[in-house]
């Protein structure tokens, strides 16, 4: 056994000695029960009483999700117009210019939907007042906003037969002032006693040792790169995101940031058995979305570990793994850990480049975020996992005989449809998306954008079409990690991905919470012997059977074009 | 609806105060505490600033322990990896080419001998370490070049070598401005 194998082990007891407790307390908190964090009431009602919200008004679905949508909106609109004029705005060191339109539009909705996807680069593209006041403000109630809707579709199954599926502004906000800004101050922390910048000084220069110039870029970075991991956004300081030695210095931050990115994706999983008092059904839950989750780390680790064949072909040793991309002080086994949660969970920060990881890795981590319910995002990932539930509730039911049911209510035509849908969107959006750039990039390859698409790609053949595949994956998943070769910050680009980001947020949410107040406002039907019980083994892995096939089905044929064919091109 | 977008403003308003300015201010005020003061930890030479500790900087004379390839030649204004595929023939050239400079400046090598990360770019282009066996196999051609003892550069290099987290957790890693700057100590 090596350090570096224990490392990862360390990570992963860590995640789950913390997420574990976590979801019982997301639990109590959610459903008003006394919990320690009580002092932080004044400050609500504090808040509550300038913002003029009565957080105990019941909301239906529908008003649940006007409520969001409407404030999303608002974010949406008013971050367009600082990007586009951050450098008239004050609070800009570094004199970085404004973003152009068509990058502003990708950039506040990549932000509004958690999603992170940085067409600009932090040192240059963004100033410390957008930094702060637009992104990381962003990462906060992005995350928040994810997190209150599952709490609203958990409240609709917690009650027999309801309509109330509870106050969006209370869940909105507890998990803000309750959850991630206390953690936030605490990985922060961490962070700034280990090396990550906190201050507002602006760049910094100095002779180096050889005689060189250099200019250091620098800020307050490590609240940003909290909240960053903290709420599943993924979205660098930096460009170089976790890679950077700033925002990442050492091996301790390294466990610290991927142990806060995993723990509040554990606890929603469990919050949702504990909240809906059916504890089993939280725990089937977090078996089958675990056991996929291994199923893509262990041949990733393996993958990296075993380095890149080509160079090994001349001669030279890896005995760590491969290199490329990759830094010393985090090593091949943390990157190939760190490379599935990021994208399980659709985080989408790095700590080593994916464009540079072996074609089996990029391959596990494509699908990782192609199937979007392995954990996923605050929040939306049990969402995701619950458009699965209702399918895989759906063809049992046809299997044996009988109406569907999940948790006492009838699951008819109307709710099936709505999943339908969601299931459908993906895959059509993902290929859609993949096809349009393919045939632009053959086609049109001197359109004069910022970068020719014949400039698009940074590595020729399978892995070229890779980097178009990821984007548009990783722009579906709300994930926003890249293979980052790709010439991304032009107008196809901006927009293509902005819409895909849209539509694969919002979409996703409003399903499942549409059909969570759907089936809440039916009778409720009590247990019998012939009901089909969702919260056993044998329907876990009638889940997980599923959530394959439909993946498999979806998506093996673009995968083989990529990854897979570059695998198989590579010296044995 | 126009009751929700009052609500939402007010709310996006309070949300800002607390969350972009009492949240990182009293973070910043706490980094000053810090090693660095939350300006990041500097290295310091007779008085003036040669580099920061977490940023590695570009060691091309043969006098210095060398570093990483990067893909922005080490300007920390910027960071990038160099996103080259694990397939790209341009890129194995690249690697094969580094390979040859290697075993130019340090005749005495075998390939098999050349640990990875120092023909391959790392994630951030400011990568600040190398491995041990990265700095074992530059130690004869600093010796040689400073005209010092194999032991002597050896015995720096063990005094460097920093181990993993709590001795279980991590790699071993050497910081490379660090122990330039020994480096340059121990000649006077």
């Amino acid at each position: 056994m090596n350090t570096e194998l224990f490392g990862i082990i360390a990570s992963f007891a860590l995640m789950l000695v913390i997420g574990i407790p976590l979801g019982k307390y997301l639990a109590k908190m959610f459903a008003g029960e006394k919990v320690w964090t009580d002092f932080m009431k004044p400050v609500e009602q504090g808040i509550y009483k300038l913002s003029g919200i009565n957080p105990n008004e019941p909301m239906n679905w529908k008003q649940f999700l006007k409520a969001m949508m409407c404030i999303n909106l608002l974010w949406l609109v008013y971050g367009f117009f600082v990007l586009m004029n951050q450098d008239k705005l004050p609070w800009n060191p570094d004199g970085n210019p404004g973003m152009t339109a068509d990058l502003a539009f990708n950039t506040i909705i990549s932000f509004v939907v958690n999603c992170n996807l940085q067409h600009y680069s932090g040192e240059s593209g963004a100033s410390y007042l957008a930094q702060h006041y637009i992104f990381m403000f962003l990462q906060f109630v992005s995350a928040a906003t994810g997190i209150a809707c599952a709490v609203g579709l958990f409240k609709a199954f917690r009650d027999k037969t309801t309509n109330d599926i509870g106050n969006f502004w209370n869940y909105f906000l507890r998990a803000i002032t309750r959850l991630l800004l206390p953690l936030s101050i605490v990985v922060a922390l961490i962070l700034t006693f280990n090396g990550t910048p906190s201050s507002y000084a602006g760049k910094d220069q100095f002779i180096s040792l050889q005689g060189d110039t250099v200019n250091v870029s620098r800020g307050p970075a490590a609240q940003f790169i909290a909240i960053k991991h903290l709420g599943t956004n993924g979205g660098g300081w930096f460009g170089a995101n976790s890679t950077h030695p700033l925002e990442n210095p050492n091996y301790l931050t390294n466990i610290t940031e991927i142990v806060s990115q995993m723990i509040i994706p554990i606890g929603m999983v469990l919050c949702f058995g504990y909240f809906i008092r059916r504890k089993k059904l939280g725990w089937v839950i977090f078996g089958v979305m675990m056991i996929g989750a291994l199923l893509l780390l262990i041949p990733s680790i393996g993958s990296e570990t075993g380095g890149n064949s080509a160079i090994a072909k001349m001669g030279i040793a890896q005995p760590t793994g491969a290199m490329e991309g990759k830094e010393v002080r985090i090593g091949p086994t943390a990157t190939a850990f760190w490379s599935t949660f990021t994208t399980i969970v659709s985080t989408g920060s790095v700590n080593g480049m994916h464009d540079s990881t072996m074609p089996l890795t990029g391959l596990w981590q494509l699908l990782g975020m192609m199937i979007n319910g392995f954990f996923g995002g605050c929040g939306v990932g049990v969402l995701n996992y619950f458009i699965y539930l209702i399918i895989a509730v759906f063809i049992s039911g046809l299997m044996v005989g009988r109406t569907p049911e999940f948790l006492g209510h009838k699951v008819e035509a109307r709710e099936v449809k709505i999943a339908a849908l969601i299931t459908l969107l993906s895959p059509l959006l993902i290929m859609a998306g993949t096809a349009i750039a393919a045939f632009v990039f053959t086609n049109h390859g001197n359109a004069d954008w910022a970068v020719k698409p014949s400039a698009w790609l940074n590595n020729p053949s399978f892995h070229g079409f890779s980097e178009m595949l990821y984007e548009m994956t990783s722009a579906n998943a709300n994930n926003g990690s890249g293979f980052e070769g790709l010439g991304d910050n032009n107008v196809f680009w901006n927009v293509s991905t902005g819409f895909v980001m849209l539509l694969g947020r919002f979409l996703p949410i409003i399903g499942p919470v549409a059909i969570a107040g759907l089936l809440a406002q039916k009778k409720y039907i009590p247990e019998s012997a012939g009901t089909l019980k969702t919260d056993t083994i044998t329907f876990g892995l009638m889940t997980f059977a599923v959530i394959l096939v439909l993946n498999a089905l979806s998506y093996f044929p673009a995968l083989a074009l990529g990854p897979i064919a570059e695998f198989f091109s590579m010296p044995k | 609806m126009n009751n929700n977008i009052i609500k939402s403003i007010r709310i996006t308003l309070v949300l800002t105060v607390i969350l972009c300015v009492i949240y990182p201010v009293a973070i910043s005020l706490a980094g000053k505490l810090s090693k660095g003061r939350g300006d990041g930890e500097t290295i310091v030479v007779n008085g003036k600033v040669v580099g920061y500790a977490n940023i590695g900087q570009s060691f091309t004379q043969p006098k210095y322990f060398w570093g990483r390839p990067s893909a922005v030649g080490y300007n920390a204004a910027g960071s990038a990896g160099s996103n080259k595929g694990p397939s790209n023939p341009d890129y194995l050239k690249d690697v094969s080419s580094r390979i040859d400079t290697l075993l130019k400046y340090h005749p005495y090598l075998k390939r098999a001998d050349i640990p990875a990360e120092m023909v391959t770019a790392s994630g951030s282009g400011l990568d600040p370490d190398i491995s041990p066996a990265a700095a074992k196999i530059q130690i004869k051609r600093i010796a040689d070049n400073r005209k010092l003892s194999v032991q002597q550069v050896t015995d720096l290099v063990s005094a460097h070598t920093e181990a993993p987290l709590l001795g279980l957790f991590g790699p071993s890693k050497v910081n490379v401005l660090k122990l330039n700057v020994a480096l340059d100590e121990l000649k006077k």
